[in-house]
Order: structure tokens, then C-alpha cells, then sequence
């Protein structure tokens, strides 16, 4: 019995052996052509481009959003008459920073000249501080915190701070809905929800809106909130302001509905995409208002929504446009610089870090999207509200 | 009125926890093991009948009854692949094989089904056809209780009646008690140990593909990672109750429910899981082995 178990284990150590040395032999003659459809066809200045984000885990439909959308964008630039091609590589960091800084420390020992990414907060405040001190030019394309680019010059975003949406949500319920009593439900173990929340809360506070009711969960406890409905119903609120992502709000349009309590709801950005939830029933978004830079089911982002739902199946959300737009904007950062791709990526570094403030661009989530020294992006959201299962503005 | 409304929030969530908690409590009384693989399998009786309602059209009790063979089998699979080859090994090998089946069935679900969350078509939708509320309507609509909270609850107590019935009438569940003292005098009273467990892994998972169906029916996201959480959750409501117990985890999963309800909704919404969490050191600290549970010494 011994001796069988002894044999089969050689066995599998030889085989495993045998198909390491493949694997190894296989991958020699051509590193990072796994994207093999995304690499440049005709000539051209080839920069090597990253995206870092969750492929897999939790967080996973942002980073694999990120990645289609750059692809996305990086084929249809290859496929162009542009001076300027990519050749990308996206790497995996399950929506955490230490296997995000490994994600980059692998995208620069493969020769990454520029990088759109991290997608989510917290990986990209680890990886800014090292491409901080690299030297390497960083555009995230959803990590929405402040913190991301403090300190930084070299690190940019695509996407809106938090204070902004918070801000603007403020202003927007004070000018259109000012007798509303508001009850905020926000996820406090997620800067994204906590720092709108919080810049909300101050807005609100000093345009003298009347917020009657807070409640909050976490990732563990998303998917009960009759309690908070509840309160929020007791407490009179006929408003509910929402800066969360729109899975949890699903569930909360859905328990609010079967307790028969039905205020206003309020999103932000993270709310786009509750139409196309699958299995959602889209008539319990009726009436729901949210600020968003992006929505697949504008008429003039329809090209980019046919081109992602041919590919990948699904219906892009705003971090796909976010990437999308963010490998068009280090390409018109690249050609305004006067970029060449034989220069190394702190060289590059210096020459975007000038141009970035001077550019001014319109994509699929902004119009005349300008930036300022210290990286943050600025463009004015839109208010929607959802009608017959399209938004429309009110 | 409000407490009533928070109380039953509480009652319907600890029924969820409590169906989960008897899974849990059934395999650890009688095969000694923490399967911590418990909560996915959960999880994939809520992708089965999901994708039973929505993709092949199956009513309701149908995708639940589909949703439970396939988790029979993949318990009895599962058991037979991972964990039979360790009955020998020490606990610990086997906690974490348990483990690593655990985020293995997270993984594949994630390849399948991908990470983007599905809405689960509740067993009793929130509104019917006509947009009216399904729900229990108590002191002129000022309590309402949704008809699947009540299914959930009248569920749970039927679930443990049976449990109980079960292991105390029954030949084999004679024979699980049997395993469950001890494994080698079962085995020398003519008791078949390995049949004995599989069938406790088979009824669990059963138990799992219910649990899936109702958690998903009141609580309608479904994603990879959805059972894992009530997992934790049950087992903490297992060990609360007495692990090993049947009773036990039922009221346990009650309990448990109800202090995280009324936690968030008097105390705070931060706290509620520390408070649970809290609760049950306390309980262990006066009762070690839990609310209902034996303590049985054990000679060194």
C-alpha cells in the first residue's frame, strides 16, 4: 500500500515537473502576449499600458470592467490610423494593496511605460505612493478618494472625487426638493459611501436641509435593511439619499416595496447599472433620481455599449466607461506631449505630468473634462430620474 | 408598533440563520467536523434555483426541489472526495480541507455565474400582480409581515420538528447518535460509519439548498460570496445554541437573529454585529457549551 501511494506520488511530482517545464518553454520566446487581439497590428509608437484591478474576488465586476473597457478602447486605437497604439497588460489585485503593488511591481519588470488603474480606493492609494516615487505616470480610472492624488503630481482620475458627488447631491435636493426630510443609508466600511456621506452631511447642514434619519451597514450586512427602512420610516423621512453601489440599493428599493414605504430615492454614480441588474424588476426603480457621469442607455454612448455587449456579454457600468476614457485620454495626453515610445516610463512621467492640466477632453462619462495640478478631474454630473425603465432628466 | 416591526425583521432573519444553524449542527454532532463549505453549498442551491426560475421557467417549488438534489448529490460528493479520505486524519486536516472546498465552490461559482450580482426571484414576490403589498396585514397595515417571512419561519420550526423526529425515531437516525458517541463501537454494533455520515452530509446539504431558497427569497442578492457571511453567522448561532444540539441551533438562530435586529435598530447599526458577537462571548463565558449543550468532560 505503501509503496503504490510512494508511486503515484512520483508519478504526479514527475508530471507536474514535466508540465512546468512546458509552461516555462511556452512562455520564453513571447512575454505578456496573452492579450494577443489587444497588441498593435500595423506600425506605429507602441506604448506599453497596465491596468491593475480586482479580476477575481469580491470586487471583481470593477476590475473586470476596467479591463474590458481599456481593451475595448486599446483595440479600436490599434485598429485606427492613430500615430499612437497600446499594447496591454492587466494584471489581477483582488482588491487588495499589497497584491496590488505586486500587480505593478509585475507590470513594470514587464516594461509598462503608463498605467490606467487601480480601479478601487484602496489598492490605488498604495500603488500612488509607489508610482509616487517610481516616477511612473498613474491614471486611475475609478478610485474616486481624495486620497488617491494628495501629495502626488503625477497621479491623476478620471472618475469624480467623493467630496464632489456629496456636494452636488446637496445642492441639487436644496435647489429642487428643499421641504424634503432626508434619511441617508450609507455603507461605513467603504471610504467611497463614508466620504460622500460625509461631504453630503456638511452640504446639506449649511443649505439647511433637514436630514431626520442615518443608518448604515457594512459589506457583511448588505442584505438586510428592513431595520433601517423601518427607522427611516418612523423618523418621517420622505427622501432617501443612497451614496452606495447599486446591488445593496437594489435590495433596499426591494424591501422598502414590500413594506409599503415609498420616498423618494437618491443616488450617485455607483447607483448606474440597477437597470440592467439581472432579475431586477426595473419597475421598483421608478422614480428613482441619481447623479451620474454615465449611463449605458444614452444615445450617444451607444456604439461603445454595442462594441462591450458583443464582447464580453454584459452591459458595461461606468467603470468600464471610466477605463475606456481613460486609455483615450493618456493617448491625447501622449500625442499633446509629444511622446515616443522609446522613452522610459519616468521620462514619459515628466513629460504628461505639465500636459495633463493643459488638456481638455470629452468622453463617454464628461464633456470638456479639464484637470487641475493636483489631479482631480472636473466635470459636471447629470441628474436623471428613472421613467418607464430609461432616465431621463427631470 | 415599531418594536413589533423590528422584532419580526429579527424573527425572519434568525428563521434564515437557524435553517442554516441545524445544517451545520447535524454534521458537527455526527461526523465531529466543522464544515465550513456549508454556507457556498447554500450559495449553490441559490444559483440553482435561480437559474431553474429564470432560465428554464421552472415554478418555484420546483427549482427548490432541483436545487436540493443538486446539493444532495454535491454534498455526498464533496464528502466522498474531500473529506472521507480524512476520517482518520486529525481534526484539524480536515477543518481545513473544509476550508479549501469552501473557497473552491466560491471560485467555480464565480467562473460560472461570474462576480456580477443576480437578483433573486423571490418564492412570493414583494408586490402581486395587482402592485398590492404580499404581505400579513396587522392594526390596520400599521405591522405588516410579508408572506415569505412567515413561509420562512413556518419552515424553520417544521425543518427542526422533523430534524428532532428524525434522530430520535428513525433507524438511521439511531444510527447517526450511534456514530456520533462513538464512531468504533457503532462500527462494531454492525453500524455501515461511512453510509451514516454521507447520509448526514446529503440531509445537511439538502438543508443548505432550502436555507439558499429562502435566504435569496427575502434577502434577493445572489452572488458568489452570499452564503459565506450567513455561514459565519450560523455557525456562531450553532455554538450559541450548543453545537451538536438540534433545539440548539434553532434557538440559536433565533436569537441570534433577533439581538442583531434590535441592536441596529436601538443601540446602533455600526455596533450590531459586534454586539451579537459580543452576546455570544458572554453565553460561552457562563455556559461553554452553549445554551442547550451537553458538556462532556473529557478524560485525559
Amino acid at each position: 500500500m505503501k509503496k503504490k501511494l510512494f508511486a503515484l506520488m512520483m508519478t504526479l511530482v514527475m508530471v507536474a515537473g514535466l508540465t512546468a517545464c512546458g509552461g516555462g518553454k511556452e512562455e520564453s520566446p513571447a512575454p505578456g502576449n496573452a492579450e494577443q487581439p489587444s497588441a498593435p497590428s500595423a506600425e506605429g509608437a507602441v506604448f506599453k499600458l497596465g491596468t491593475i484591478g480586482p479580476l477575481t474576488g469580491d470586487a471583481a465586476i470593477y476590475g473586470q470592467a476596467v479591463a474590458n473597457g481599456a481593451k475595448i478602447a486599446v483595440d479600436e486605437i490599434n485598429a485606427s490610423d492613430s500615430a499612437v497604439k497600446f499594447e496591454l497588460q492587466s494584471e489581477d489585485d483582488i482588491n487588495d494593496g499589497e497584491t496590488s503593488i505586486n500587480a505593478y511591481n509585475n507590470l513594470m519588470d514587464w516594461g509598462m511605460q503608463v498605467m490606467v488603474g487601480p480601479t478601487t480606493t484602496g489598492p490605488s492609494v498604495a500603488v500612488a505612493a509607489q508610482a509616487g516615487s517610481d516616477r511612473t505616470f498613474m491614471l486611475t480610472p475609478s478610485a474616486s478618494s481624495a486620497d488617491v492624488t494628495a501629495g502626488k503630481d503625477n497621479v491623476f482620475q478620471v472618475c469624480f472625487t467623493d467630496p464632489n458627488q456629496g456636494v452636488s447631491s446637496a445642492d441639487y435636493m436644496a435647489e429642487n426638493m428643499a421641504d424634503a426630510k432626508i434619511a441617508v443609508i450609507y455603507r461605513n466600511d467603504d471610504s467611497y459611501s463614508q466620504g460622500i456621506r460625509d461631504t453630503f452631511v456638511a452640504e446639506a447642514g449649511a443649505k439647511g436641509l433637514d436630514v431626520v434619519y442615518e443608518g448604515t451597514f457594512t459589506n457583511d450586512t448588505a442584505t438586510d435593511f428592513s431595520v433601517q427602512l423601518t427607522a427611516a420610516q418612523a423618523a418621517g423621512a420622505n427622501t432617501v439619499f443612497m451614496p452606495i453601489y447599486y446591488q445593496p440599493a437594489s435590495v433596499i428599493l426591494t424591501q422598502a416595496a414590500a413594506m409599503n414605504y415609498a420616498p423618494t430615492f437618491f443616488g450617485v454614480d455607483g447607483m448606474d447599472g440597477i437597470l440592467t441588474l439581472e432579475g431586477f424588476d426595473t419597475s421598483l426603480a421608478e422614480g428613482l433620481m441619481l447623479l451620474t457621469p454615465f449611463s449605458a442607455t444614452l444615445e450617444e454612448n451607444k456604439s461603445f455599449v454595442e462594441a462591450y455587449e458583443a464582447q464580453f456579454g454584459v452591459t458595461p457600468n461606468q467603470f468600464a466607461a471610466d477605463a475606456y476614457d481613460g486609455v483615450y485620454i493618456m493617448k491625447a495626453a501622449l500625442e499633446a506631449a509629444g511622446c515616443t515610445s522609446d522613452m522610459s516610463s519616468t521620462d514619459i512621467c515628466e513629460a504628461l505630468v505639465p500636459v495633463m492640466p493643459t488638456l481638455t477632453y470629452s468622453g463617454l462619462t464628461g464633456k470638456d473634462m479639464t484637470w487641475s495640478v493636483n489631479g482631480e478631474v472636473s466635470k459636471a454630473p447629470t441628474a436623471f430620474v428613472i421613467k418607464d425603465g430609461l432616465y431621463v432628466t427631470p | 408598533m415599531e418594536f413589533l416591526s423590528y422584532l419580526i425583521s429579527g424573527i425572519s432573519l434568525g428563521s434564515v440563520y437557524a435553517i442554516i444553524a441545524l445544517g451545520y449542527t447535524m454534521v458537527y454532532g455526527i461526523a465531529k467536523m466543522l464544515n465550513f463549505a456549508h454556507g457556498d453549498v447554500i450559495m449553490v442551491g441559490g444559483y440553482i434555483s435561480f437559474c431553474a426560475v429564470s432560465y428554464l421557467g421552472l415554478p418555484g417549488w420546483l427549482a427548490l426541489i432541483l436545487a436540493m438534489a443538486v446539493c444532495t448529490v454535491l454534498g455526498i460528493v464533496i464528502e466522498g472526495l474531500a473529506y472521507k479520505p480524512l476520517r482518520s486524519a486529525p481534526s484539524l486536516a480536515v477543518l481545513i480541507t473544509a476550508i479549501g472546498v469552501s473557497y473552491f465552490l466560491q471560485n467555480t461559482a464565480l467562473l460560472i455565474w461570474k462576480a456580477a450580482p443576480k437578483v433573486y426571484p423571490s418564492l412570493i414576490p414583494a408586490t402581486n400582480a395587482q402592485g398590492e403589498v404580499n404581505a400579513l396585514q396587522l392594526f390596520h397595515g400599521q405591522l405588516s409581515i410579508s408572506y415569505i417571512s412567515l413561509l420562512t419561519m413556518a419552515s424553520c420550526v417544521v425543518i427542526m420538528i422533523a430534524l428532532t423526529l428524525f434522530t430520535g425515531k428513525t433507524k438511521m437516525g439511531k444510527a447517526m447518535r450511534a456514530c456520533s458517541e462513538d464512531k468504533g463501537a457503532a462500527q462494531l454494533m454492525g453500524i455501515n460509519v461511512n453510509a451514516t455520515i454521507s447520509t448526514t452530509f446529503a440531509i445537511g446539504s439538502a438543508l443548505a439548498a432550502v436555507a439558499g431558497v429562502l435566504l435569496c427569497s427575502s434577502y434577493p442578492t445572489l452572488q458568489p460570496t452570499t452564503g459565506s457571511m450567513p455561514g459565519i453567522k450560523a455557525f456562531t448561532a450553532a455554538v450559541f445554541g450548543g453545537i451538536g444540539s438540534i433545539p440548539g441551533a434553532f434557538l440559536g438562530g433565533l436569537l441570534l437573529g433577533i439581538i442583531e435586529a434590535l441592536a441596529k435598530a436601538y443601540i446602533s447599526t455600526n455596533l450590531a454585529n459586534t454586539i451579537v458577537f459580543a452576546v455570544l462571548i458572554i453565553v460561552l463565558l457562563v455556559k461553554p457549551a452553549g445554551l442547550l449543550g451537553k458538556y462532556v468532560p473529557e478524560k485525559v
